[in-house]
């Protein structure tokens, strides 16, 4: 209490018009930023993933492994963020034992259960199971220990049983899309649906994070694609990159689309709450929503990505471009969970004033720990790859001279 | 001397008193057992046949700020001005321009005076509370019940269940409710739930100078609270959303949200 009263407090005098008194404290603040965030890489790198394996885009093979275990290492810690926002996260778990069943909340735990453990770890184990009953014989000493328990036990990779696994695995991707489609569309029903609130309240809100969700995995899997090859000393597979950033324009122009569709959908039917959102983005939300989220964010790489794909510009060019709009595209989707978060609570819902959020530095909900949080999916992932490793077999090694 | 007298009156006067000794018994068993039955009645709560609501008349209302005071006495409330389960803002509406709205603290402490502009249409003052809706959008959302309504239809919160994920805060549409700031649970106003169970008023209906405030029953055709929706225009708080309130607001002007 004591915290919030001393940030509070030298911020009261940028509150402009009338906030109801329950409004001072401002709720959902950075932990829940990084919640759609994380859930919204997931979904996107999965969907990424299930291009290669049930449309056959053969292209996006190097990929293939890396978006998988790339959407693992962030399911893993999406729900943290969530967890370390509760009042009272030893009582969390009682979503699960008594969900109330009208609440849109109280379906993520087990939206969240179903896509982490019957769609992704299945479609992983059946992506690995080859090379974990071979690697449980070559290998010696603790590692083929680990092998043999993550192989559970089988030991048949015949022709048959192999087909089998690539039956299977199909068939888990083709439940999985719509898994993933589930998972971020649902956090934005969550939102969505919140009729009290005129910034969150629109039918579109799901479609719009599912699409940026696609954005910002596609954006993600090339990051992390082009720096682990990098890293490795291998050379990038410029063909899986070019279909990449292709396709990563593609979702970004449907996205911006739908942001712009609500947006003059709003605009045009200037309901009650038209002045104070107005207000709201000319005044507050004016660095993340028009700097960050669209310039920097959605049109600078979508301009980088065009010339890059369809100009003439050399290979080592063409890579720099990726890059830096694949990190800008981050940018501007991390911009746009926080506009949706805090931006909803940044005006009062009597619709005549602002209020003001203030990032701490330290703390739970400060920016070390959303840092840290933003780090561990990284840390997560280099220690599967090392177990898991999903390095494409036909890679070549950069030359040196 | 007298013989063979009748009986004397006094003797028939006792013996008809003796004969009557039974019917006196049963007559006061009566009464007694009824007493007896009539105190057993108050001790049997049925919820089923209560429906709370609250009538507020906005021309009585002084602004003075006692209900919010005794409300935060009375239920405990975090001191602090940012937690509120009453309060009370002030309209000043100007000839042209936008409705000026203030709260300091609540209103707890009544209003600072105005300085006086030639322009000024009207002031008027509006006590706010938890809205007790009859679709609550606050109970929809909570992901394991925790708020709940109850059966004689007041919105409430199980403190030992709620998980503090502060969704309903955000659902609810008039900033009803806090999180509790050492509970680290969602709280707002119960209609002083424990005091309306026992046939108490809430606080601040029993304090309140002017009766702005009407508390009873919806249903009960001899409760004040009908009277005043007899006797008045009332609305409730945006309407539009379809929440159903049971708080009504009489003589509240278009500018109020």
């Amino acid at each position: 209490m004591g915290m919030f009263l001393a940030e509070i407090a030298p911020e009261l005098h940028k509150i402009t018009g009338y906030i109801y008194p329950n409004e001072y404290e401002l709720h959902w603040g950075i932990l829940i930023v990084l919640y759609p965030y994380l859930t919204g890489l997931v979904a996107g790198a999965f969907i990424l993933a299930s291009l290669e394996r049930v449309f056959n885009v053969k292209v996006l093979q190097p990929v293939y492994r890396l978006s998988l275990l790339t959407a693992l290492s962030f399911l893993i810690v999406a729900p943290w963020p969530l967890v370390a926002h509760l009042g009272h996260p030893e009582r969390s778990f009682e979503m699960f034992l008594t969900p109330h069943t009208q609440s849109a909340m109280a379906m993520f735990g087990f939206v969240y259960a179903w896509y982490l453990m019957v769609i992704l770890l299945l479609e992983i184990w059946f992506d690995y199971r080859k090379e974990f009953v071979i690697w449980s014989r070559e290998r010696k000493g603790l590692s083929k220990f680990i092998y043999k328990i993550l192989s559970l036990g089988t030991n048949d990779i015949s022709e048959r049983a192999l087909r089998f696994d690539e039956k299977v695995g199909r068939a888990i991707t083709i439940i999985g899309i719509p898994s993933a489609f589930l998972l971020h569309g649902y956090v934005g029903f969550i939102f969505g649906s919140v009729k009290a609130n005129p910034w969150w309240s629109s039918v579109l809100m799901p479609i719009v994070f599912l699409f940026s969700a696609i954005v910002s995995g596609m954006a993600m899997v090339l990051l992390i694609y082009m720096i682990s090859t990098m890293f490795r000393l291998k050379n990038i597979n410029m063909g899986c990159i070019n279909k990449l950033s292709e396709l990563l324009l593609y979702a970004m122009i449907v996205d911006f689309s739908l942001e712009i569709l609500d947006f003059i959908q709003r605009l045009y039917e200037a309901e009650e709450s038209i002045n104070i959102l107005s207000q709201m983005i000319s005044n507050r939300l004016f660095i993340s929503l028009i700097v960050t989220q669209i310039i920097l964010g959605t049109l600078v790489p979508m301009a980088s990505i065009v010339w890059a794909r369809f100009g003439k510009v050399p290979d080592e060019m063409r890579r720099m471009l990726y890059f830096v709009a694949a990190i800008l595209v981050q940018v501007g989707i991390f911009s746009t969970r926080w506009n949706v978060v805090v931006g909803g609570q940044l005006f009062s819902k009597s619709l005549r004033g602002l209020t003001v959020y203030k990032t701490e530095i330290m703390g739970l909900e400060g920016l070390l720990m959303s840092g840290a949080l933003l780090a561990t999916p990284f840390v997560i992932l280099y220690i599967i790859t090392k177990f898991l490793p999903p390095w494409s077999k036909t890679e070549t090694q950069i030359s040196t001279q | 001397m007298k013989t063979d007298e009748p009986k004397t009156p006094r003797r028939e006067f006792l013996e008809t008193c003796g004969k009557s000794i039974p019917r006196w018994v049963l007559f006061f068993a009566t009464i007694r057992a009824g007493t007896l039955l009539a105190a057993e009645e108050p001790e049997v709560y049925d919820p089923k046949q209560h429906d709370y609501a609250m009538g507020i008349d906005i021309h009585k209302c002084i602004g003075c700020g006692r209900c919010v005071n005794a409300c935060k006495i009375e239920n405990k409330v975090p001191e602090e001005p940012y937690y509120f389960r009453t309060w009370v803002e002030r309209y000043v509406i100007p000839a042209e321009g936008e409705a000026q709205v203030d709260s300091p603290n609540g209103g707890r402490d009544g209003f600072p005076e105005l300085k006086t502009e030639p322009d000024m249409l009207r002031t008027f003052f509006v006590p706010k509370l938890c809205n007790q809706c009859a679709n609550p959008p606050c109970v929809q959302v909570c992901p394991v019940g925790a708020t709940f309504a109850t059966q004689d239809g007041v919105v409430l919160i199980d403190e030992s269940y709620c998980v503090g994920c502060r969704y309903c805060i955000q659902a609810c549409p008039y900033g009803a409710r806090y999180l509790h700031p050492v509970k680290k649970v969602a709280d707002k106003c119960t209609f002083c739930y424990h005091r309306i169970r026992k046939g108490l008023l809430p606080a601040c209906v029993e304090v309140c100078p002017t009766q702005a405030r009407v508390f009873g029953e919806a249903g009960h055709r001899s409760s004040p609270l009908r009277r005043f929706l007899r006797f008045n225009d009332v609305t409730v708080l945006k309407p539009s959303l379809n929440t159903d309130p049971k708080v009504y607001y009489a003589g509240a002007n278009r500018e109020v949200r």
